[in-house]
């Protein structure tokens, strides 16, 4: 029942607006993969075109190798759960959970069971004859998970399905969706903007930008080794600062400030070029603060805010550039604003992208097309 | 976000086919006969001699600027009654606030001659109010006639019309806003004056417009009381029913300048209030406060001074009802004998308000379903000219659509004059406008997704529309029904000009009896609209657990 879904150059445009230029990818079978992007990237046309409510005005879209684009909603076997929830509001939860499969001309008897089996599931059954209007909202997004997935549809597709409830909630329910997903067995596209929640559920996440896949990998990938200056600040936080790398003795130097500089043996550059101008990326976390000897960037501490486990620094550095730092908390050990301190950076964590295009340059780093 | 996938062609192209039929033939083609015969003289030629005659004698165009005049007069009335109105029922704890509700919608409901004959009865030459001031005062009372009268009653009518639009605008103004403006320093009447008055502008411009519209085209009060003070729909009403002859070229003539006036008024109203609109919805809506002192006293005095004198009419009419009567003249004592006639000689007239109406209810309810949903979900070319058609009617006053009507189906194979169907027809088109906006309104408030949710699950789309989206919308629309079958039984100005003695409904049959001046009778008759109107509107208060509503 679970099928691979793939895109060859699809092209969406509204009257003259080209919201999608081409895209190709690939969804294996039973995959979670996400699309993660800002608001108004284009992710959410992209589900609805592989559901069937949008057109598609160039390239195909297949499911196992068959063209779908034609193919009208209802005929295409998928099961969707909307940001909304979308829970019809004069049925039960069980007519919900049954409307689907009435039409498949199944018999009652039938019917009834799978439902209850259904709601078994994903937990609800003790709600079975209640009206949503009953229910609370991760209730009701339980509803629509159900009535999705009891028909046993090819593709599961999900817009930002989380996104209307509140914070603990959604952390139950991804896990809940995550864990029904991994029984099932179902090939699930989501819809996110949420990059936590991306990379708490997700198989693959393909991180999307005007309309434009900019990377596609597991979590680890996209986070540790983000293919651009945007996926950097769009996943997790991201210090980028303009610097140079030289050339000198046969090796490349990166220097974060005229007195600091490591060695970079990771960057993919042939052309030994005596110096170039890159972005550096340096997460929060991949600072250290130097009290050991003289060794780093020079800065004064500008703002420090505790937070329990860690502490939120932000450092002006001797150019003048602020930069934000975070710390693991320690008993006394919170630094105070106007204090002078040294800067280290955690050498292989750190990325290097191209100063005009912004593309990672390290060795090894694609983004995935 | 257009989802052009579903837009393809279905069951609705054919059915939004069907229904632009449906207002070429009753509603389009009408109105061009209508202007066709206004420029047409009676060998066919093409001439403007009527619009002509019209500008050209004093008592023809007098008649427009009594119009223009009594209806702005009623307009800017109505206004100034109503904001303070609107503005005390939202902010101030009133005593028996629930109850003055129900008043106001039933004062407004009422059919609007009855109030004007009424009026007659207590302000008229032998008048009750008027004979007790002169005979215990020496004072005699105002005249009633003419200007002053269609004015009194169409205020005391249409006030509580622009009270609805604006209590609803007041529900979405937030609170926070009023005590944003009081933390400044704005309180009292600059508060109203700076804040509240303009966040209302656009609601009371569309609230006047539907006023306006009402008070040009109303036709009952003007005939009943306004005696020499002709308005327009009266004279389209006797130039065309004329006991010598009549004449149809100069009452179409007379139409299509109302029409255009109408028409002008309704662009310059949407042309203001385009430039002027806010979208609001409030998270903390006003509250009421106790308020004490003298505020509150006048504020008690104003709300229920006004619905006394709104509700008086009806009250008065229900009382001469049960009034003893010999011949035409009320005498001292109390009977029954008045409903006894009206029952034996109103019957018919009963039976066919219940049947017009039921059958006009059901149309006028599956086209306002079909049509609220068709211009929502399938946004083109074809549903917004389909719009647009369905607001025409809007514009087009009641005697204005009878005649056209009468015009374009006189002769065969469209010879309608005469039947059921003609006047159910007037009923369906007039009715229209009002509750395919409410629908449409109601489809609006639909998340596209729950249909979405429906198609993936492999239901086609009539499926979705008949098992998802009808149910969801039938509560609201049903309430809206109930609305629309109170002014359908309380229509006069088209089935005046559309009945036969076969088809004579409650309204005709009450204005019937006012003209011969079988006065009792009247009351008999009218006492019973009023009381199935009072019964519908309970009803409709029962289904929709609300106290006011959209018109």
């Amino acid at each position: 029942m679970s099928i691979s879904i793939e895109f060859k150059n699809v092209i969406k445009r509204y009257g003259d607006v080209t919201v999608i230029p081409g895209l190709s990818f690939k969804i294996e079978k039973g995959e979670f993969f996400t699309l993660l992007g800002p608001s108004g990237c284009g992710k959410t046309t992209v589900l609805r075109m592989v559901a069937g409510f949008n057109s598609i005005e160039g390239g195909e879209i297949t499911f196992d190798g068959e063209v779908v684009n034609q193919k009208p909603p209802q005929k295409r076997n998928i099961g969707m759960v909307f940001q909304d929830y979308a829970v019809f509001p004069h049925m039960t939860v069980k007519g919900n959970v049954g409307f689907g499969l009435a039409n498949k001309k199944m018999n009652k008897k039938e019917i009834e069971e799978k439902v209850l089996e259904m709601l078994d599931i994903v937990q609800i059954k003790q709600f079975a004859d209640r009206l949503p209007k009953n229910l609370s909202g991760g209730q009701q997004q339980r509803v629509a998970l159900a009535r999705a997935i009891v028909m046993e549809p090819n593709v599961l597709l999900m817009d930002e399905p989380l996104s209307n409830l509140d914070a603990k909630l959604r952390i139950d329910m991804r896990n809940a969706i995550r864990e029904i997903q991994k029984d099932v067995g179902i090939t699930t596209l989501y819809v996110t903007h949420d990059q936590e929640e991306a990379m708490a559920i997700s198989d693959k996440i393909a991180v999307m930008n005007q309309g434009k896949i900019e990377q596609i990998g597991n979590p680890q990938q996209v986070y540790q080794r983000p293919a651009s200056i945007f996926v950097a600040t769009f996943i997790g936080r991201a210090n980028i600062l303009r610097r140079k790398v030289r050339f000198e003795n046969g090796e490349h130097y990166l220097y974060l400030a005229d007195n600091y500089k490591i060695k970079t043996p990771q960057l993919a550059v042939k052309e030994p070029d005596k110096e170039m101008d890159v972005k550096v990326s340096i997460r929060p976390e991949e600072f250290i603060i130097n009290t050991e000897n003289n060794d780093g960037v020079d800065g004064v501490i500008k703002q420090s805010t505790f937070l329990g486990l860690n502490v939120h620094y932000i450092v002006t550095l001797e150019n003048g550039e602020d930069v934000e730092i975070i710390q693991e908390s320690t008993i006394d050990g919170t630094l105070e604003p106007n204090t002078k301190v040294k800067l280290k950076v955690k050498k292989e964590k750190i990325n290097i992208f191209d100063d005009q295009s912004e593309s990672n340059i390290l060795r090894g780093v694609t983004n995935g097309l | 976000m257009a989802s052009n996938v579903l837009n393809r062609r279905d069951a609705w192209s054919y059915i939004t086919f069907i229904i632009i039929v449906f207002y070429i033939i009753v509603l389009i083609f009408p109105l061009l006969s209508l202007l066709k015969e206004s420029v047409t003289t009676g060998d066919g030629q093409f001439s403007l001699k009527y619009f002509a005659e019209f500008f050209s004698k004093k008592y023809y165009y007098g008649t427009l600027f009594n119009s223009l005049k009594v209806t702005i007069a009623v307009t800017v009335a109505s206004v100034i009654i109503a904001t303070p109105l609107a503005y005390i029922m939202t902010t101030f704890k009133m005593k028996g606030k629930i109850y003055l509700q129900i008043l106001i919608l039933i004062s407004m409901m009422a059919p609007p001659f009855i109030g004007a004959y009424s009026w007659i009865l207590l302000l008229g030459r032998n008048g009750a109010i008027t004979n007790f001031m002169n005979d215990f005062f020496g004072v005699s009372t105002p005249d009633i006639y003419g200007f002053n009268g269609i004015l009194l009653v169409l205020t005391l009518q249409l006030t509580p019309l622009i009270y609805m639009f604006l209590m609803g605008a007041l529900q979405n103004i937030d609170n926070s806003l009023l005590e944003a403006a009081e933390s400044m320093g704005y309180t009292g009447v600059r508060k109203i004056v700076k804040v509240v008055m303009p966040l209302l502008t656009p609601t009371i411009l569309a609230g006047s417009l539907m006023v306006f519209m009402r008070a040009l085209a109303d036709f009952g009060t003007p005939m009943l009381i306004g005696e020499g003070y002709m308005t327009l729909p009266v004279m389209i009403f006797n130039e065309f029913i004329s006991e010598m002859g009549g004449n149809d070229g100069f009452a179409a003539a007379i139409s299509v300048i109302v029409i255009i006036l109408a028409l002008s008024i309704f662009l310059l109203q949407k042309y203001i209030s385009n430039r002027k609109s806010y979208y609001m919805s409030a998270l903390n809506p006003i509250e009421e406060k106790q308020h004490r002192g003298i505020k509150n006293i006048l504020a008690h005095l104003y709300v229920y001074g006004f619905l006394s004198l709104a509700i008086l009419p009806q009250l008065y009419v229900i009382y001469t009802a049960f009034l003893k009567t010999s011949g035409r003249i009320f005498v001292s004592g109390y009977s029954l004998d008045s409903f006894r006639v009206a029952f034996d000689r109103g019957g018919k007239a009963l039976l066919n308000t219940f049947t017009f109406g039921a059958v006009a209810i059901v149309i006028v309810v599956t086209i306002a379903i079909l049509v609220g949903y068709i211009t929502v979900r399938r946004r083109n070319a074809v549903t917004n000219s389909l719009d647009t058609f369905t607001m025409v009617p809007y514009i087009v006053p009641g005697s204005v659509l009878g005649i056209a009507l009468l015009l374009a189906f006189n002769s065969k194979p469209l010879l309608l004059s005469g039947t059921a169907t003609i006047l159910i027809i007037a009923f369906v088109i007039r009715r229209l406008p009002y509750t395919i906006r409410s629908s449409a309104a109601i489809v609006y408030q639909i998340s596209p997704s729950v249909e979405e949710a429906a198609a993936s699950l492999g239901a086609s789309n009539m499926k979705t529309f008949f098992r998802i989206t009808l149910p969801i919308m039938l509560p609201g629309v049903l309430s809206g029904a109930i609305l629309s079958w109170v002014t359908i039984i309380s229509e006069l100005s088209t089935s005046i000009l559309l009945y036969t003695a076969r088809t004579q409904t409650m309204t005709i049959a009450i204005y019937t009896e006012v003209i011969r001046g079988n006065y009792g009778i009247a009351a008999a008759l009218a006492t019973i609209l009023i009381a199935i109107t009072v019964v519908s509107l309970l009803i409709f208060f029962k289904l929709s657990g609300k106290k006011e509503f959209s018109i």
